[in-house]
């Protein structure tokens, strides 16, 4: 299994470390749309996430990369790059594929010094509820709201951090960024 | 001797501090003096900004002592863009640290830029929440200010040249001396510590890993898209550009083209592409001809 990490901008690195993790899994990182066919299923990193969305444009990827999560590819984003797939961005016009029906809040935790470690607990499946899991939270984005489709799979003092709609996995939190192997677990043999 | 690294026993905070230093690679930071040019940087993509009051040319023609910026324009700046806004303190200025800790900014550069405050001691950074980035010419001088609680480290070169020539001699130290330090047997870990003057722990764990425990950026001279996907070809994961932009004839269509550069330096055709019409570039200041008293790298112990 081929998984991409959109290398773009921001902290692809850490995706990469994890995911070499997995014996199944070849990572390549992604620049260009000729990688960009290439992989069975897509990771967006944290980052800045008006530099990464002008980076795509600039690329060309911004239609592909659209066109191919529309068609089924399993894509998982994590703070930037869950803000790039939500739908809905409170007070700006910044670019956005609005492919997960979700609203978020930009750096809503607050600035830097207000980024935090905690504990969150992420319900699997059925038969693996509220299972705890370590998440870093570095000038995270709030979801403020999220559509009929979307699963809620982790909430932090009251607030969705993880949820997914179909092929589409997105985290408010680094997991790239803890020992924990368990939400990109999740992602390759659930989702992918 | 404990067996973990001792990237793995620090305070969880450095999780945090290290984390928003891994979401500022592959980027441009640059620096600003206004709201207005903030904005610019903004637009162009960068992925924070450095607020001071003087670009390190301004400070380099106009003399005088050169202190943290007034918190009125890093206010300022802080309204006006969504991305981190970085500022810098005088070397072992602790309490200017204390007031941008209060202000809020996302990151504070413990600059040679600035006048040093004091010409023996560096700031102890584990101290703050607030995450701190420090320049270094080679691995000592980098595993010293790690060791005092650095995580972000940009090779200083020669700010405000518009000379690339410094970045690159920092650059190719750092990486060489990194490479020749995951060939020494373990034996000779404790005389190479010695001899950079550099935390044993530290020299440990890079000797391990063949690179830093906290991302490398690079700073001081570069000018053009071409130098800046220079050091990241050099090993420089994302570059610092100060006086090189909004000294530039057409600021904005540099800092597009540079913020580009960055995103394709493997890629000569696009480069080119990013690289024709730009206009003047900074002028730019022979390095041979400075003194070492004018040279700002000089400055950090």
């Amino acid at each position: 299994m081929r998984i991409g990490v959109l290398a773009l901008q921001g902290g692809y690195d850490p995706h990469a470390r994890t995911l070499a993790c997995f014996p199944e899994v070849q990572v390549s990182l992604v620049r260009y749309q000729a990688e960009l066919d290439s992989v069975d299923a897509l990771i967006l990193p944290g980052g800045e996430s008006t530099t990464i969305g002008k980076l795509l444009v600039l690329q060309g990827l911004w239609e592909p990369l659209r066109k191919r999560i529309s068609g089924g590819l399993p894509v998982f984003g994590t703070c930037a790059g869950m803000i790039l797939l939500s739908r809905q961005i409170l007070g700006s016009q910044q670019l956005i594929l609005g492919l997960l029906d979700i609203s978020v809040e930009r750096n809503a935790y607050g600035r830097q010094v207000e980024s935090f470690e905690a504990e969150v607990e992420v319900s699997f499946s059925p038969e693996r509820l509220n299972e705890k899991a370590p998440a870093v939270f570095i000038r995270a984005p709030r979801i403020i709201a999220v559509g009929p489709q979307v699963t809620v799979m982790a909430k932090h003092e009251g607030t969705p951090v993880l949820v997914r709609e179909k092929n589409i996995l997105a985290a408010s939190f680094h997991p790239e960024l803890t020992d924990s192997l368990e939400v990109h677990r999740y992602f390759l043999n659930q989702v992918c | 001797m404990s067996d973990t690294l001792w990237s793995q026993r620090q305070k969880a905070t450095w999780k945090t501090k290290l984390g928003l230093a891994e979401m500022l690679k592959g980027g441009v930071i640059m620096d600003v003096t206004t709201a207005a040019e903030a904005k610019i940087a903004e637009e162009a993509g960068a992925i924070a900004v450095m607020a001071l009051e003087r670009v390190p040319s301004d400070i380099r023609i106009q003399g005088g002592v050169a202190r943290m910026s007034d918190p009125k324009m890093i206010q300022e700046i802080q309204a006006s863009v969504s991305i981190p806004v970085m500022a810098k303190c005088r070397i072992g200025h602790i309490v200017e640290a204390q007031i941008l800790e209060a202000l809020k900014v996302d990151f504070i550069d413990e600059s040679e830029v600035l006048t040093p405050a004091d010409d023996q001691f560096h700031i102890y950074k584990h101290d703050f929440q607030v995450p701190f980035v420090c320049g270094c010419r080679d691995l000592g001088e980098a595993l010293r200010r790690i060791g005092e609680g650095a995580a972000l480290i940009r090779t200083k070169g020669e700010a405000g040249t518009g000379n690339v020539i410094e970045a690159v001699r920092h650059m190719r130290t750092l990486m060489d001396q990194i490479r020749q330090l995951t060939r020494t047997p373990k034996e000779e870990l404790m005389t190479f510590a010695k001899n950079i003057g550099a935390p044993f722990e530290l020299v440990m764990e890079v000797s391990q890993t063949g690179k830093l425990p906290v991302p490398n950026f690079s700073a001081g001279g570069v000018a053009t898209p071409a130098d800046a996907a220079l050091m990241r070809h050099l090993g420089a994961e994302t570059v610092f550009v100060g006086s090189g932009i909004f000294k530039a004839a057409d600021p904005k269509r540099m800092a597009h083209a540079i913020v580009e550069a960055v995103a394709n330096y493997q890629n000569p055709s696009r480069l080119a592409a990013i690289s024709t019409g730009l206009g003047q570039a900074i002028a730019g200041v022979d390095v041979r001809q400075l003194t070492d008293g004018q040279k700002l790298s000089l400055r950090g112990w």
